[in-house]
């Protein structure tokens, strides 16, 4: 079924299919699954349940409850209050124009005195202090009347409600110069504004749906997949936040590994021990704890220009993850190779890792261009002694060359010594091997992933930290 | 246990009434959920970020409903031996060894393989109590996968078989709360049993509230510019964001101090209580600590 074509085409979703509460659930999780939230069909059912149990006719107590069954993560919790809003604002919309209900008009209001505008102002400063909704929807209406009548609505609502703001003079931030009885004086709540924006916006859209006696076409939720921070400082404490749930991750990832392995290796110094308890019969077995493997890494970052803040990003979780590992060698290259392993011993900061390695490592000689030839031949004398078939070996680049020799045979020397050689690219796949890029020479020796959003990011450390079958 | 006389909820605000009475201020959603646990015989997974409450619901919903709590807490490599049962092997070998040599081997197993040489743990506690429990399994994404397979059968049957006894099905239903810190997904078939229920760091109104429930005597503008101050707080980037017990722990020192009003001065003092980590408290103390300098007693002298 196709988002456009499906029971919520242009005629609106109660127009087709069965009527009553039981169809428009259903449609709800259809809905909900196509925003990527699996619903299943005992989901559903438990929704039935759960509405058997309680007073639906209040709405807080109806959504929580099919949110408790449907959505089953903060993620998915998200999607459906979006889904729920959009779902039931459209269905309630679709149900009034079909039986003709309009909103009684408040065009009789007349034009407003400046007196009286003034008290609308206050009144609704007032509610919002005291965070009254259906005080809030009402006046709500009455604003949208008020204003709307005065200059012409844009016809874009996200401007009108902006302008309706303005007008109302509404702000978070305390106004002094207002009287203090006036409740806008210390300011409004940041929650309250947002709610009554929010009701703003949905009866513009109602008064829209209304003149024009359709729907607009619903569109799917955005892309709410993120994106990698891009500017090298961007979102710091988005990094933060993924950096913390990898480790977590991570750190019970192993456990599982140790889990499987369990009743491998009887530990027989800790059995007879355990066994003097029991006059030296071994009643118990005692195993041997079974640690998982910790790689060791190296890590090669392009920080040229282009890719400089995927890279440093990359580093910085690599280095959270340091317990994760055995031994790890950071190295940072842009014509030249230098290890800057120290830097992130001693910085703990995202920020001073960047600053350091932008005036420390001394890694662009003239032209500032990557030379990943001389790159490879570098780091291949420098720890050609240490490689060996349990290392790592990490790359993370564009592949792109300016034009330059690859040198794809010194790569091949390093993958075939290391245990195991990555390629991450922070492009998309899309533009691999366009221009002057050469991932595909590099490609044939190593794994290669793309990696430009988190959760591409989280599925190689998945598979960075999946324990080597062998040995 | 005295078996106190157990209660069944028969309304959302009958639930919220009553965890309001031992306690525990329950938001919106909280009550309604657990109303519907209590009907529906369903587990509750609860999630959210550490110290809002998770494992504490479980405590007021034991003590208002009049049950027993029976805790399981989840650890990296808990296994069913500590989770289950476990056979009493000592007092099995006692027994052998206590028994005159001419007993045949059928009555020794017979007799070592009785109810009493089982240990019971706290799953086993919790489906073969006498009287409704209230089952809180804490943490539960710090275990592995194949623990959370186990668990499936336990809570969609509530019954538990031993090969040497046979079935121990569950005399009454006990409601059963999962917590997890989402360190890791959980397996859909483990949520899909599950009610959900998020709990975050509740909202201003809500947490004065709480706040005023366990500091009764603390003064109501310092009440709630602390809650104020601790929300600014949370929007922070930190290691370790203050959670309800921490905002508690502030109120009461607060009030021992005897302070009129939370000021620059009084913040930078005191913030040990709600931040604990050396590299957050800089943060903190930057970016909160500066904003509170407020106009009345000294303005802006804090460095």
């Amino acid at each position: 079924m196709s988002p456009e074509g499906g029971a919520r085409g242009a005629s609106g979703p109660s127009s087709s299919g069965p009527e009553g509460l039981p169809a428009r659930i259903l449609e709800l999780g259809e809905e909900l699954r196509r925003e990527g939230v699996a619903v299943g069909t005992s989901e559903l059912l438990d929704a039935f349940q759960v509405l058997g149990e309680i007073d639906w006719t209040s709405q807080r107590d109806f959504r929580e409850a099919l949110a408790a069954t449907l959505a089953k993560s903060q993620e998915d919790r998200r999607v459906f209050e979006l889904v729920f809003e959009r779902f039931f604002f459209r269905a309630v919309e679709v149900a009034a124009a079909r039986e003709g209900i309009a909103e009684q008009s408040l065009a009789e209001l007349g034009e407003l005195s400046e007196e009286e505008l003034d008290a609308l102002r206050e009144q609704i400063a007032a509610a919002l202090r005291d965070g009254s909704e259906s005080a809030m929807r009402d006046l709500a209406r009455m604003a949208i009347a008020a204003f709307a009548r005065r200059q012409e609505g844009s016809g874009v609502i996200g401007v009108d409600v902006q302008r309706i703001r303005r007008a109302l003079g509404l702000r978070a931030e305390p106004q002094p110069e207002l009287p203090p009885e006036d409740p806008r004086h210390d300011g409004l709540p940041r929650e309250a504004l947002r709610r009554f924006e929010a009701l703003l916006r949905r009866e513009l859209e109602r008064s829209q749906i209304e003149r024009t006696g359709k729907l607009p076409p619903s569109r799917p939720l955005g892309e709410l997949d993120r994106a990698l921070p891009s500017g090298p400082l961007a979102d710091l404490a988005a990094v933060h936040r993924v950096v913390a749930q990898l480790r977590r991750r991570l750190a019970t990832q192993g456990q599982q590994m140790r889990g499987h392995r369990r009743h491998a290796h009887v530990d027989v110094r800790r059995t007879m021990r355990a066994s003097l308890q029991t006059g030296g019969v071994p009643v118990e077995l005692k195993f041997r704890p079974k640690r998982p493997k910790r790689p060791e890494i190296y890590v090669l970052c392009d920080v040229s220009t282009s890719v400089t803040s995927a890279s440093v990003f990359f580093l910085s979780v690599l280095h959270a993850l340091h317990d994760t590992f055995r031994k790890m060698r950071s190295f940072v290259f842009i014509e030249r190779i230098s290890e800057v392993t120290d830097i992130f011993e001693h910085e703990r900061s995202f920020k001073g890792v960047s600053e350091r390695i932008s005036t420390d490592a001394g890694v662009a000689d003239i032209s500032g261009y990557t030379d990943y030839g001389r790159v490879w031949s570098e780091f291949l004398a420098d720890v050609e002694d240490d490689l060996h078939p349990r290392a790592t070996v990490i790359v993370l680049g564009d592949a792109r060359t300016n034009g330059r020799d690859p040198r794809a045979d010194i790569f091949a020397q390093i993958a075939a010594k290391a245990g195991r050689t990555f390629w991450l690219n922070p492009e998309p796949r899309l533009y691999w091997n366009y221009g002057d890029s050469v991932i595909s020479a590099y490609e044939q020796y190593c794994t290669a992933f793309e990696c430009w959003t988190t959760s591409q990011l989280e599925d190689f450390v998945r598979a960075l930290t999946r324990p080597v079958v062998s040995a | 246990m005295s078996a106190p006389a157990s209660t069944e909820p028969a309304s959302v605000a009958d639930v919220a009434a009553g965890l309001r009475s031992v306690g525990y201020l329950p938001g919106e959603s909280t009550a309604l959920v657990s109303y519907l646990a209590t009907k529906l015989g369903k587990p509750v997974l609860v999630e959210g970020p550490a110290g809002v409450g998770k494992t504490e619901l479980a405590k007021a919903l034991a003590s208002y409903l009049g049950r027993e709590l029976v805790r399981l807490q989840c650890y990296e490599g808990l296994d069913e031996a500590k989770a289950l049962y476990e056979w009493n092997y000592r007092k099995q070998l006692l027994r052998i060894q206590a028994e005159a040599a001419g007993t045949g081997w059928e009555a020794v197993q017979d007799d070592i393989f009785g109810e009493e040489f089982l240990l019971a743990r706290p799953l086993m506690t919790a489906i073969a109590s006498e009287q409704p429990v209230v089952l809180l399994i804490d943490e539960i994404d710090k275990t592995d996968q194949e623990f959370e397979a186990m668990l499936l059968e336990v809570l969609s049957d509530f019954q538990i078989s031993i090969p040497e006894l046979g079935r121990v099905e569950s005399r009454t239903h006990p409601i059963v709360l999962l917590t997890s810190n989402n360190s890791r997904e959980l397996t859909e078939a483990l949520k899909r049993r599950c009610l959900y229920l998020w709990l975050d760091y509740p909202e201003l109104e809500h947490e004065l509230e709480i706040v005023r429930l366990h500091a009764p005597e603390i003064d109501e503008t310092v009440a709630r510019r602390l809650v104020e101050v601790i929300g600014m707080v949370r929007d922070l980037d930190l290691k370790k964001p203050p959670s309800i017990a921490e905002s508690i722990d502030w109120a009461r020192a607060l009030l021992l101090l005897g302070v009129k009003d939370i000021d620059a001065a009084t913040f930078n003092e005191t913030m040990a209580v709600i931040v604990k980590h050396r590299t957050d408290m800089n943060v903190v103390a930057e970016r909160v600590g500066l904003k509170l300098s407020p106009p009345a007693p000294a303005p802006a002298d804090v460095a």
